[in-house]
């Protein structure tokens, strides 16, 4: 299929992408790296009037720490989460999703803004923003915010951005030494959405777990945590027995939706395998450091 | 490693080297030159309104709005291009009491699949025609969809079409008789109900036709995606009532077909109807999900099986009931029941024992249709015959290679029959065992398996032995009525420089065909392999034939290039003779030499031969002939197929938490006659693997219970990717059928005859010690965590 005919925008400032798009009243799409608006204007899935290409905006660009938080402009592409030594270091959790989202060519063009405001619940990217409770920086007409991670994803694709409104940057608070974490997914076949994946930033202090962020994708309408399973590690030691209750809390968590080909059941089951095991691989690194 | 090819197996055969494709790099420079990369003056695009039910009846179609949209030429109905366009019917004459309901390109009031193409649109671009499909509106009433094979084979069942009275196509038995009475005495009865599900072809290139209609000439030229241009060179003529001799099909280079490119598509044929209508060349491409819903989908079979076996071990019986579930039309030239019939037929194919009974039922249903695909029915009969051998292997008490060796066919029985009446001429059975056995490391392998279970990984070994049919004979298709040739033809000619142009029937979809036909032509008639030019796929140039498909491009085509070149090789070497005034049989031509045959001493070039034939003809003896262009065709007149054997074995690990497998390698030991280029062959059974691997654990077209595609892109329909694959290794036996000169049987469906079923024992393999086992493909996570009692 062939898109739909539309009209293409480059503004070079955030302010004449934000007019340019008030003046499409309501009928326009902002584009980043197109790696998913692409497809659905070629399914005729989406239709905008008006295409307003945000990819040479300046002020949306840029990775550079401050003040405890690394600030990743929204137009960071997939590649740099995957290569980029300042999101190695500050922001590990990214680093090791990204070679989990797509392939090459597709990290290449794909933003790391354009994935967090489209928001699809199976992507890696919006699921590791809560777990390193991360804040989405969001500019619109009204002037500049930043929400909390927890408070952006809000239901299947809808967020805290308003029509019009641009994501801006995101914000990581900077990765502490006595923080340790894992990411892994199951998925049919490499570069494939998962089936299911899981995100784990535990902060240890010392031998127990003072907090724990744990966030799934592809199990609901959004990337979701999982504060049961999260309450029964907090306090304890990373043993075998915490790892079974918090798998065991995941009940209290998670509902999947009904798909054709993956049951509820499963979803659960495999989030559990996957709990455990990254939790497994954790303890087993606290047993090494040791 | 090659049978010796007679009096002509020189030293420097071509014939069994591992020649590179000529082709290859202008296609991967980018000079390839496809259907969609073609446009003619003053072409038109066609996009088509598909209907989204199952099951409805047009009640009204507007298209006012729609011919008024900017580039619209165009917009045609059923009723329009069936003034133009006479019906078909998907049925052939040899399978009694076959039924299917006549088809037009475009439905007059039925629509019987969601996807199926109900209005077509021409505009100056593909763009302005699918906007202009938007635009239309049609009024359906639903019909109640018939998606379950169970419902619909109920007495009153609903009808997926309403011009059939019932929903059973076609049915079919075999039996040799006294079986109740045989399983009754068995020692072992094994038992199983298989479910395989509908996948299709997803070739890189998609369909894609650009009709031409010469109005001042009467003549129409379809540029066409297909493996057969002259099946259908024959169709649109008798079709359209346009003379054979005004229709030109030219098949350009094609991206894959895999048998999907070879059936009438209604887009197809209406596109033909289109250009005639516009009076201007129109082209059609599919794009990736009008592929889903309505390139032709394969299999979909559920079989209840059931195997007796003695004591000892031997196998006794196999009694099978199998019903396939087709879609709403039988597809038309070849039918829909073609799978079915070998499915039934290939059942227990390598094994010796006698007594057979079986039952098909093909069924319609609101689908797409369903025909033939690489390896048609292979896959099925194979996994069903080879798990119940594993069961029964079990059952005796034996290990699956001892069970195999026991119960296969003796390489010494030949020639010998299968009790479904397929005639063997020679096979090689076990000595394909013992080989795959030395291959893989069998011992090593149950001897790791033993070791890392008790660690908690699960591995699996999986053998599944194979009975390929190629070659096939009139008695395929020419006995049923169907304008299919199971001949072919090749002009060969000597250009005035001594080169060598050679145009065939066979055709080239990226398996090298063009790279063997030129591989033949050069040995046998004695020229180096870069003179010898081949052309294929238009009817205008290459004498007829039937094309390939079935894996009859290298036995049948290239036995016609073979008995070409000899011919010609005699009309040079009289010429040679005449020129040199010597006697013919002291001549020989090697590497576009005439030399001296006894002493090699060099005489004349073909070069001069030919300069003399073309320019210089004065020179020559009255009585000389200069015949240096020869027509030669052949068609297949011994056994009715070339049979070709081998075997498979597949290792794999299962993550009994996830339901994922791990394919860590497969194996194949394949015997396909004279092997005439090793790397093509290699990579034809390393490609049907893939294939077979990809039905065994990934694709699936799954529909919903209202006949709706749920899975219909490559995001969710998912095919094997080079990350999952194993390393694949191939070894060869070669027994050439004494048919032909050159002995080459078919390869092109092998590796995917066997693989699922190689899979599916490695997979029950690694769930023993769970007491759990499976009988449907592919094996999802899904289906393998419920068999292991997981969810
Ligand atoms: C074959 C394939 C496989 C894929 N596999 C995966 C995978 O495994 N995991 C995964 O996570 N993703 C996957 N993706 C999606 C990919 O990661 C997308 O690139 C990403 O989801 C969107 O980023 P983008 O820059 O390309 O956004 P675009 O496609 O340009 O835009 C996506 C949406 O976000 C909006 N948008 C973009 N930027 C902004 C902004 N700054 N402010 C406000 N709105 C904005 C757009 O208006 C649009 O609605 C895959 C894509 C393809 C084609």
């Amino acid at each position: 299929m062939k898109a739909r005919a539309f009209d293409y925008i480059r503004p070079a400032t955030v302010a004449e992408a934000l007019a340019a798009f008030a003046e499409a009243e309501g009928d326009a799409s902002y584009i980043a790296g197109g790696q998913s608006l692409i497809p659905a204007l070629a399914l005729r899935l989406q239709a905008p009037a008006r295409l307003i290409d945000i990819g040479h905006i300046a002020a949306l660009r840029g990775i550079a720490v401050e003040d405890g938080w690394l600030r990743l402009g929204a137009l960071t592409r997939h590649v740099e989460a995957h290569d980029h030594p300042l999101i190695a270091v500050h922001a590990p959790l990214l680093a090791l999703a990204a070679p989990y989202v797509a392939h090459p060519a597709i990290r290449n063009r794909g933003t790391l803004g354009g994935s967090v405001a489209l928001a699809d619940p199976a992507s890696e990217f919006p699921a590791m923003m809560l777990a390193m409770a991360a804040e989405i920086e969001i500019v619109g007409a009204e002037g500049t915010r930043r929400v909390p991670a927890d408070a952006f994803f809000q239901d299947l694709y809808q967020t805290a951005l308003e029509p019009g409104e641009l994501l801006a940057a995101l914000h990581i608070p900077v990765a502490r030494p006595e923080q340790r974490c894992a990411f892994d997914e199951i998925a049919r076949r490499r570069g494939d959405y998962a089936l299911v994946g899981c995100g784990i930033r535990l902060t240890m202090p010392r031998d127990r777990v003072e907090e724990a962020h744990i966030a799934f994708l592809a199990v609901g309408p959004t990337p979701m945590r999982a504060p049961a399973a999260e309450a029964a590690l907090i306090g304890a030691r990373l043993d075998a027995e915490a790892i079974r209750r918090a798998q065991a809390a995941l009940a209290r968590d998670l509902d999947p939706p009904e798909d054709g080909e993956v049951p509820p059941a499963m979803r659960l089951h495999l989030a559990r395998v996957l709990l455990g095991r990254l939790l497994g691989r954790l303890q087993d690194q606290i047993a090494e450091a040791a | 490693m090659n049978a010796p090819l007679g009096s002509l197996d020189r030293p420097n055969s071509y014939i069994g080297r591992s020649v590179a494709r000529p082709n290859a790099k202008r296609l991967l420079a980018g000079r390839g030159r496809y259907v969609t990369d073609l446009a003619l003056p003053r072409m038109l695009h066609a996009a088509f309104l598909r209907s989204p039910y199952a099951h409805a009846r047009i009640v009204a179609i507007d298209a006012e709005a729609a011919r008024a949209m900017p580039g619209v030429r165009l917009v045609a109905t059923g009723a329009d291009l069936a003034t133009l366009c006479t019906p078909w019917v998907g049925t052939l004459d040899h399978f009694t009491g076959m039924k299917s309901a006549p088809q037009l390109p475009l439905p007059l009031e039925e629509v019987l699949w969601a996807g199926q193409a109900v209005v077509a649109v021409v505009a100056d671009t593909r763009a302005q025609a699918e906007d202009a499909v938007e635009a239309i509106l049609v009024e359906f009433e639903d019909l109640p969809p018939v998606a379950d094979i169970d419902i619909a084979r109920e007495s009153g069942a609903d009808r997926a079409a309403l011009a059939v009275e019932d929903n059973l196509c076609f049915r079919s038995r075999l039996d040799t008789g006294g079986i109740e009475a045989i399983f009754a005495g068995a020692t072992h009865v094994v038992e199983e109900e298989f479910h395989f599900g509908r996948h299709t072809a997803v070739t890189l290139e998609p369909r894609a036709i650009l009709a031409d209609w010469d109005a001042s000439e009467g003549k129409l030229t379809v540029h066409h995606a297909t493996q057969t241009p002259y099946q259908f060179q024959d169709l649109y003529s008798r079709h359209y009532g346009i003379p054979e001799a005004s229709v030109r099909v030219i098949a350009p280079d094609i991206g894959g077909s895999f048998g999907m490119k070879l059936h009438v598509y209604h887009e197809d044929m209406a596109v033909i109807g289109l250009a005639l209508l516009c009076r201007r060349p129109v082209k059609y491409v599919a794009d990736r999900m009008e592929s889903f819903v309505s390139d032709i989908h394969a299999r979909d079979h559920r079989v209840r099986a059931r195997m007796a076996v003695d004591g000892d071990g031997s196998i006794l019986a196999m009694d099978v009931d199998d019903v396939t579930a087709i879609g709403a039309f039988s597809a038309y030239p070849r039918t829909s029941a073609v799978e079915g019939n070998q499915v039934i037929r290939l059942m227990g194919a390598p094994y010796g024992f006698r007594n057979y009974r079986a039952e098909l039922a093909v069924v319609f249903q609101n689908k797409v249709q369903t025909s033939q695909y690489r390896a048609v029915g292979h896959p099925i009969a194979c996994a069903v015959t080879e798990r119940l051998v594993d069961m029964a292997a079990t059952r005796a008490g034996l290990d699956p290679v001892a069970m195999r060796a026991k119960n296969l066919i003796p390489d010494e029985a030949y020639p010998c029959a299968s009790p479904t009446g397929y005639r063997f001429e020679a096979l090689s059975h076990q000595a394909s065992l013992a080989r795959l056995k030395a291959l893989m490391d069998y011992d090593g392998l149950r001897a790791e398996q033993a070791a890392l279970r008790a660690c908690g990984v699960h591995r699996g070994i999986g053998l599944a032995a194979f009975v390929e049919i190629s070659n096939p004979s009139p008695a395929f298709y020419g006995i049923g009525g169907a304008r299919i040739s199971a001949q072919d033809g090749a002009t060969l000619s000597i250009t005035p420089s001594g080169e060598v142009r050679c145009l065939i029937s066979v055709t080239e979809q990226g398996q090298g065909t063009e790279t063997i036909i030129g591989q033949i032509v050069a040995d046998q008639l004695g020229v180096v392999r870069e003179k010898v030019r081949v052309i294929t796929g238009d009817t205008e140039t290459t004498p007829h034939g039937g094309a390939t498909w079935a894996c009859r491009g290298a036995g049948i085509g290239g036995e016609t290039a073979l008995q070409a070149a000899r011919r010609l090789r005699d009309n040079v070497l009289a010429l040679a003779a005449a020129i040199l005034q010597a006697r013919p049989g002291e001549l020989d031509l090697r590497d576009g030499i005439v030399v001296d045959a006894l002493s090699g001493a060099e005489r004349v070039s073909l070069a001069e031969v030919a300069r003399i034939a073309y320019f210089r003809s004065d020179t020559l003896p009255p009585d000389a002939s200069a015949q240096l262009s020869i027509t030669h065709h052949y068609a297949p007149q011994g056994y009715p197929f070339a049979f070709t054997n081998g075997i498979q074995g597949c290792h794999v690990e299962l993550d009994v938490d996830t339901g994922l497998v791990k394919i860590l390698k497969h194996w194949v030991v394949e015997d396909c006659g004279r092997i005439i280029n090793p790397l093509l062959v290699d990579e034809q059974v390393r490609g049907g693997v893939v294939q077979g691997l990809g039905a065994a654990f990934f694709e699936e077209c799954r529909y919903d219970a209202g006949g709706q595609l749920t899975n219909g892109s490559l995001a969710d329909y998912l095919v094997p990717m080079a990350g999952e694959m194993p390393d694949i290794v191939v070894g060869h036996i070669e027994t050439p059928t004494a048919d032909t000169v050159l002995g080459a049987k078919g390869c092109g469906e092998a590796g995917t005859a066997a693989a699922a079923a190689a899979a599916l024992n490695a997979v029950n393999d690694a769930m023993v010690p769970f007491g759990a086992s499976i009988a449907q493909i592919p094996m999802t996570p899904a289906r393998l965590l419920k068999s292991l009692g997981k969810i």
